[in-house]
Parts: structure tokens; C-alpha cells; sequence
């Protein structure tokens, strides 16, 4: 809006819409009557086509004229009313936005019934419910799908949902916080608080042991004492801290990719993962309808 | 149609008059005389027959619904035992292409056919007519009327008029509603005075436009309204059958007794008695020729036939004749044979074609279809057991009004694997016992969630084609869709 902060093109608008429409109905006046010879005519416009179609100079239909004229009425009506002569809001105070909002907030009045029971029912009864998870399902291919996919199953970088492996915790109060709130997980590089290269493949290989995935038991043995600079976050068993969303790393899922270079890669470059906050887009029961659709994910 | 002839008018002498007229005219109300005949007879029969089928068709019951009806709500549209979905709007398109070639054919061949006999314009406009001509009387007594005093006579002849005018064309505004909500709720809803906005808007909204139309516009609709009156001339040529004037025969016109001889009288066979223009409904003089108002209604050739009869002449001074025909004296069969003419017969093969078309793909038609959408959040992903997934949505449209199931298979590389689950199915449900098979309920669609895998490394890295076959479990029938299985590098 910046390029029309000066009152010259509201003006140019309001004179052009203004005028158009008053011009028209200029127009139609001076066009109402007109000057014919009565003699000597034969009432054709003098235009002959194809050897003998003649253009008759017969007048319109006076209906036609009232369609004219309640156009123009209508024209100066909608200006009134409405948006569109320059900067001038229209006395209605109509806009886009507003007709957007009152649209979703009849929707959501309409809905309010059924929500209501929704809203009574405890997580659990209503990931069993047929209802509530078809809404749930359509609130999640909507909004959810285009991180976690459409099978929730999620990719690099985008959790699993379905798996009962939960980095912040899988209880639906838990899910329904990380709903509203969103996330932020952060894991800082670590590379030079465990020393050398030598040191981060060590630890790297311990990291594998703890799932039990084929490693270099060498290099595991001698990772393990470094391991304690992780610990602080990912526990001295390195099976993670759900308050802090530090990763289980004695399992064998792995959101930012399996292996020793993968794993080498996290340690030295840190990693910082967002999942967004949606309480401003939802009502409060749809949230919970939401998070019990995604709890019973992995609690059939 | 009214450049001003301004300059025209400079040049001429100074002898000629100037006057000031509006360029915008009163309309000059048509008051058609009432007529029978040939083809007032087959004007009627086809009234007949379109207004049974507009006003009884949605009374007509198929199975536990109504025959045909157009549920825009629900996006779905039921025609006798087939349920189309929005995906099916190519027959709509193909129903109207062979309309409008239809349209073409039988303008081709004889003139204004649809304006003469089947449009609505024309069959309300003949329904509200008669409807005037009972109460008010015919062309004369109306044109009476009209100019009368108002007095209670006459109050009461307009008010009764209107009044069945009214009822009339809000039971055809109600009767247009009911192919869109089920009609016997929606004279449920009448009578209990719980109709919803939008009906009650298309129900006034329709009658208003019914009776409007019929009632008042009439002929101006044709005149200054219609897009196809104009269009039309580019289907005719010097063979179509058109309702002609004898000239030839007919001139010079004059009135006469009946016993007089007219070759004596040195007047041809038009005995002037203006009939034909009393007849016309868009008032025009059918002895000038061929003129763009005339619908093609036949109503001046019926009425001359008559007067014909009555001075024993032969009949068809006012004629269905071509151009041709009529330039060249050909005989009715010289004239008949030309029907067959390439432009003819270009239009009906297209129009067989067409037809043959449709039928054949309304035959194939599967009651079900299948759409498959690529998850656009998962290019492909390694599974914890080592494979290689894809998820796809498979949107599946049940077309039928029975609950059916479908069993899902996916094929076009080695070792494909399917994963599909219905979740919400039901545990007594016996057809329900194969693999990878969905419930859709009755003209219900569905979205369903598949993954697709293949063991890591069986496949080069790139775009695989794959099709998924989904079969219907109750009719055996099977639908084949193309996707493509990503394989990253």
C-alpha cells in the first residue's frame, strides 16, 4: 500500500468509476431522440450487405432503456454501498477479510453443537470415535499432512507419528500442548566440547552400540567416556529426555538419518527443528479433536 | 440496427421533412388470434408431451429416491439408475454438443423447428395465451378490453387471469426446485411453510421469471433477446424449408366475394383478409417474406389454409417451401429431395457419431472411479526393516447406491508391495475378508491412505511407472490408474 499513500490515485479512481458511470447515462440522453428525415426514406440505414440484406433503422424497445437506466442506478447504489470509488470504504464497511471472518465464524457457530460433544469425551473415547476422527483425519490432511505426510509416518526431519516413539511425550495433554505451542528442538554442535575428529567417531560408535547397531566395538569402548558431555541432555543411558525433547538414541529411530555419518554430521553441526504453533489457527475443541486423532495414531 | 443517417440526411434536398423521433419505442402489444391446423395440432402435442415430462418427471420414484434429481449439495446427480459425480461432467458436455448439433440439423432442414414448436419461450407463451384467451376472450375481445373503462367486469377478468397466471408459474418455479430437492420434501416443506432461503428464492424467482416471460415479454424475448435467433440465418441456406408466402400466386392481393371469379378480377389467390398477421405471435406479415421475428410457428400457413377451404381454393398460399422452391417452381418432391444435401447430411453423421459416442461410453462406464494422488509431503523414505516407501491418496468414488468394497493392488515393479488399511471398518463385515480392501459406502467418495514399497536397491534411482488396479469386490469390475514410485538417489 506504500506505492498509494498519495490522494492523487483514490481521486483518479473515484473520478474515472464516478464519471464512467455518469457518462453513461449521458450518453443515454443525448441518444434518445433523434433528427430523421421522414420523406423519401425507407427506413433503412443505407447499409446493404451481401447484394440484398439492408440494415433497418428501427428503434430499440423502451424495455431496453429501463435495463439502462436501472443499471446505472445499480452502478451508483454498489458505490455507495460498497468499496470502489477511490479511498471511500462504502457505507456497508464491507471488506474481504470481514466477509472471510464472518464466514468462519458462522461455520464454526454451526459447528458448535457438535463440538460440544466432542468436547466432553476424554481423548481416549474419542480417538475411538468414528466422527471425531473423520473430522480429526480431514483437520490433519489439511494442515499436517504436507510435513508428517498423509500416513503420518512422517520423513527426515518430519517424526513419525504412528510409531509410539514420542520426542516430547505421547500422552494426549502432552500432544495437544505440542499442537498449540509448537516446538523447538535444539541440539547444539558438539563437535569441539568431545575434542578431535577421532573422539566424534568414537562417541558416534558408542552412540550406535546403545541400539544395538553393528559398530566398531573398539571405538564404541573408547566413546563411552565422552559420552558423558551428551548425557547432560540425551541421559547417561542415552535414552533421552522427553521434557527437553532430547531424542532416545538407544532405539532405532532416527529422524535426521541412521549410520555413523549421519550421526558424526549431528554431533559436529548441532541441529535446530521446528514444529509450528497452531492455537491461533484452530478453535480449542478442534485442537483436541486433532490430538486425539494423532494420539490414536499409535494407540489403536 | 440504428446508426443515424445523419449524413444522409444533409444531402437530401431541402424538400424533405425533419422530424425528432425516440430512438427507444413503447411496445406495440401483440394480440395473436386463436388458430387451428396442421401444425397448431403438432405445436400442441409437443407441448404436451414436454410439460407432462417437466411436471411428472420428479414425481417419478426410482428405487427409494426420485428418479432424476440433481442434488447440487451433495455434488451428485441421479438419472434413472446412474449416479454421476462432478468428475462426470463430460457427459454434461456431450449431452449439450448434441443439442447444439441437434439445433444445426433440424435448422438446417426446416427453419426455426425448436422456436416454432419446443421452446419453453414459445410453449409457456402458448400455454399463458390460452390461459388469457379463456378468461379474456380472443384477439378481438381482448384488444376491448383493454381499451375499455375499467369497470368490475373487467376487474375481475384481469384479477382472475393474473391469479391463474400466478399459480401457475409458481407451480412451475416449485415443479423447476424439484428436480434439485427431492419434491415430495419440498411440498413437504410447502406445506408446512418451512422452506429454506434458496428455495423459496429459485421457486418466486423462477415463476416471476416464468410468468414474465410468458405473461409479458413474449415475443420480445425472440425479437431482442434471444442469441440463437440471430445465429440462426448461418444455418440456413436455399434449401431450408421455411414458412413461405406464395407470391407468385398470391399477388395482387384483394378482397372479394366469395363467389366472385378472381381471374376476371385480375387478383391473384390472397384474398387480403390480414389473418395471417392476426395469427402471428411476434405480429409480423408473413407476405413480406422471410424476416428474422418470424419463429417459424406455422400458425399464418394453418389459418390461410382455412380461409383457403372457405373460398374453395387450393390450399398453401402460406407454405413450409425453400427458396428454391420457390425461385425455380420446383415440385414438392424436387423440393423434399433436396433435404439431402451435403450440409444435411454433414451435421447428422457428426450428430450419429456423437450420439453413438455417448451411448457407448455411458455402456463402459465403470460405477466407480479412482483418483491417485501423490503425497506431496513424502518423496520417499527408508522404513526401519530397510525398504523404500511412497505414500499415495487414493480418492475412490463409489458410483452406485449400494455399499460396495474394493480391493486395492499396485503392480510395474518387482517386489511392490501394498499397505492399506480401512480403519474404520466394520469387524462383521464379511466381504471385508481380502487383503487391502475398503468400504465406500452408497455415492459416497473416500480417501484412503496406501503406501507403496519396495526393497532398498531394487530399483534404479528416478521415476517408476506403476498403475494401482483397484477391483470392485461386488461387481468384479476393475479400474486401472497410472502413478509414478520415486526412488531417491
Amino acid at each position: 500500500m506504500s506505492d498509494f499513500t498519495s490522494n492523487f490515485w483514490p481521486m483518479f479512481i473515484t473520478v474515472i468509476a464516478v464519471g464512467g458511470i455518469l457518462g453513461c447515462g449521458l450518453l443515454l440522453w443525448l441518444t434518445s431522440k433523434m433528427k430523421v428525415s421522414t420523406t423519401g426514406s425507407d427506413n433503412t440505414s443505407g447499409h446493404v450487405w451481401d447484394e440484398t440484406l439492408r440494415e433497418m433503422n428501427n428503434p430499440l424497445p423502451r424495455w431496453w432503456v429501463w435495463m439502462f437506466i436501472i443499471t446505472i442506478i445499480f452502478a451508483l447504489a454498489y458505490l455507495a454501498l460498497y468499496p470502489g470509488a477511490g479511498s471511500f470504504a462504502g457505507k456497508l464497511g464491507w471488506t474481504q477479510v470481514n466477509q472471510y471472518e464472518n464466514e468462519v465464524a458462522t461455520a464454526n457457530k454451526a459447528l458448535e453443537p457438535l463440538y460440544a460433544r466432542f468436547v466432553a469425551m476424554k481423548a481416549e473415547d474419542l480417538a475411538a470415535d468414528k466422527e471425531a476422527r473423520a473430522i480429526g483425519e480431514r483437520l490433519f490432511m489439511n494442515n499436517c499432512a504436507q510435513c508428517h505426510g498423509s500416513d503420518a509416518k512422517g520423513s527426515r526431519g518430519f517424526p513419525n507419528l504412528t510409531d509410539g516413539d514420542w520426542l516430547y511425550g505421547g500422552s494426549p495433554e502432552k500432544i495437544l500442548d505440542t499442537i498449540n505451542n509448537g516446538r523447538i528442538g535444539m541440539m547444539p554442535p558438539m563437535g569441539a566440547a568431545l575434542g578431535t575428529e577421532e573422539d566424534v567417531k568414537n562417541v558416534a560408535n558408542y552412540v550406535l552400540s546403545l541400539s544395538g547397531t553393528s559398530h566398531d566395538a573398539a571405538r564404541a569402548g573408547l566413546g563411552k567416556d565422552k559420552f558423558a558431555v551428551c548425557a547432560a541432555c540425551h541421559g547417561a543411558d542415552g535414552k533421552g529426555n522427553q521434557d527437553i525433547g532430547a531424542p532416545n538414541l538407544s532405539d532405532k529411530i532416527w529422524l535426521h538419518g541412521a549410520g555413523e555419518a549421519a550421526i558424526i554430521k549431528r554431533i559436529n553441526e548441532g541441529k535446530t527443528n521446528q514444529m509450528p504453533a497452531w492455537q491461533d489457527k484452530f478453535t480449542p475443541a478442534q485442537i483436541q479433536v486433532l490430538a486425539s486423532y494423532v494420539w490414536g495414531l499409535s494407540n489403536k | 440496427m440504428n446508426e443515424a443517417p445523419a449524413a444522409k440526411a444533409e444531402e437530401k434536398p431541402a424538400s424533405t421533412k425533419d422530424v425528432v423521433i425516440s430512438l427507444y419505442k413503447a411496445q406495440d402489444k401483440v394480440y395473436p388470434r386463436s388458430v387451428s391446423g396442421f401444425f397448431t395440432k403438432w405445436r400442441w402435442v409437443i407441448i404436451w408431451l414436454t410439460q407432462l415430462f417437466f411436471y411428472g418427471m420428479p414425481w417419478i420414484q426410482w428405487g427409494q429416491r426420485q428418479a432424476l434429481l440433481f442434488d447440487l449439495e451433495a455434488r451428485r446427480f441421479y438419472i434413472f439408475n446412474l449416479v454421476f459425480y462432478p468428475q462426470d461432467l463430460i457427459y454434461l458436455t456431450a449431452i449439450l454438443i448434441i443439442s447444439a448439433l441437434s439445433l444445426f440439423l433440424f435448422t438446417a432442414v426446416a427453419g426455426r423447428l425448436w422456436c416454432g414448436y419446443a421452446c419453453p419461450q414459445t410453449v409457456y407463451t402458448e400455454i399463458f395465451l390460452w390461459i388469457e384467451r379463456k378468461i379474456e376472450g380472443d384477439r378481438a375481445a381482448r384488444m376491448k378490453l383493454d381499451t375499455a373503462e375499467m369497470s368490475g367486469q373487467k376487474l375481475f377478468k384481469k384479477a382472475s387471469k393474473q391469479f391463474v397466471w400466478i399459480v401457475f408459474a409458481l407451480w412451475t418455479g416449485f415443479t423447476f426446485v424439484g428436480y434439485f430437492t427431492p419434491i415430495r420434501e419440498l411440498s413437504q416443506s410447502v406445506l408446512t411453510l418451512s422452506l429454506g432461503p434458496w428455495e423459496t428464492f429459485w421457486i418466486v424467482f423462477y415463476g416471476f421469471a416464468t410468468y414474465g416471460n410468458a405473461g409479458y415479454m413474449r415475443e420480445q424475448v425472440c425479437k431482442y433477446m434471444c442469441p440463437y435467433a440471430r445465429f440462426q440465418s448461418a444455418m440456413f441456406d436455399d434449401d431450408t424449408l421455411i414458412v413461405t408466402y406464395d407470391e407468385a400466386r398470391g399477388e395482387p392481393r384483394g378482397g372479394r366475394s366469395r363467389k366472385a371469379d378472381s381471374n376476371s378480377l385480375k387478383l391473384g389467390s390472397c384474398i387480403d383478409c390480414n389473418l395471417c398477421v392476426q395469427v402471428c405471435p411476434t405480429g409480423i406479415d408473413i407476405r413480406k417474406g422471410l424476416q428474422y421475428e418470424c419463429i417459424g410457428c406455422g400458425a399464418c400457413a394453418d389459418v390461410c389454409d382455412s380461409v383457403m377451404d372457405k373460398m374453395g381454393y387450393p390450399r398453401g398460399l402460406v407454405k413450409y417451401s425453400t427458396q428454391n422452391a420457390v425461385t425455380k417452381n420446383w415440385t414438392h418432391s424436387q423440393m423434399l429431395q433436396r433435404i439431402m444435401r451435403p450440409r444435411v447430411l454433414i451435421y447428422a453423421a457428426i450428430l450419429g457419431l456423437l450420439v453413438v459416442g455417448l451411448l457407448v461410453s455411458l455402456w463402459l462406464r465403470t460405477p466407480f472411479r479412482v483418483d491417485v494422488v501423490r503425497d506431496r509431503g513424502v518423496m520417499a523414505r527408508l522404513t526401519d526393516d530397510g525398504k523404500l516407501e511412497n505414500v499415495y491418496r487414493l480418492q475412490i468414488m463409489n458410483g452406485t447406491e449400494t455399499a460396495q468394497h474394493y480391493r486395492l493392488a499396485a503392480t510395474g515393479l518387482d517386489g511392490l508391495e501394498i499397505e492399506a488399511e480401512d480403519r474404520d471398518h466394520d469387524e462383521n463385515d464379511e466381504n471385508m475378508e481380502f487383503e487391502h480392501s475398503v468400504m465406500v459406502k452408497p455415492a459416497e467418495s473416500r480417501w484412503l491412505i496406501v503406501d507403496l514399497k519396495i526393497p532398498d536397491g531394487s530399483a534404479e534411482s528416478g521415476s517408476h511407472k506403476i498403475q494401482f488396479e483397484v477391483q470392485s469386490i461386488e461387481s468384479k469390475e476393475t479400474v486401472i490408474e497410472k502413478s509414478v514410485f520415486l526412488v531417491p538417489r
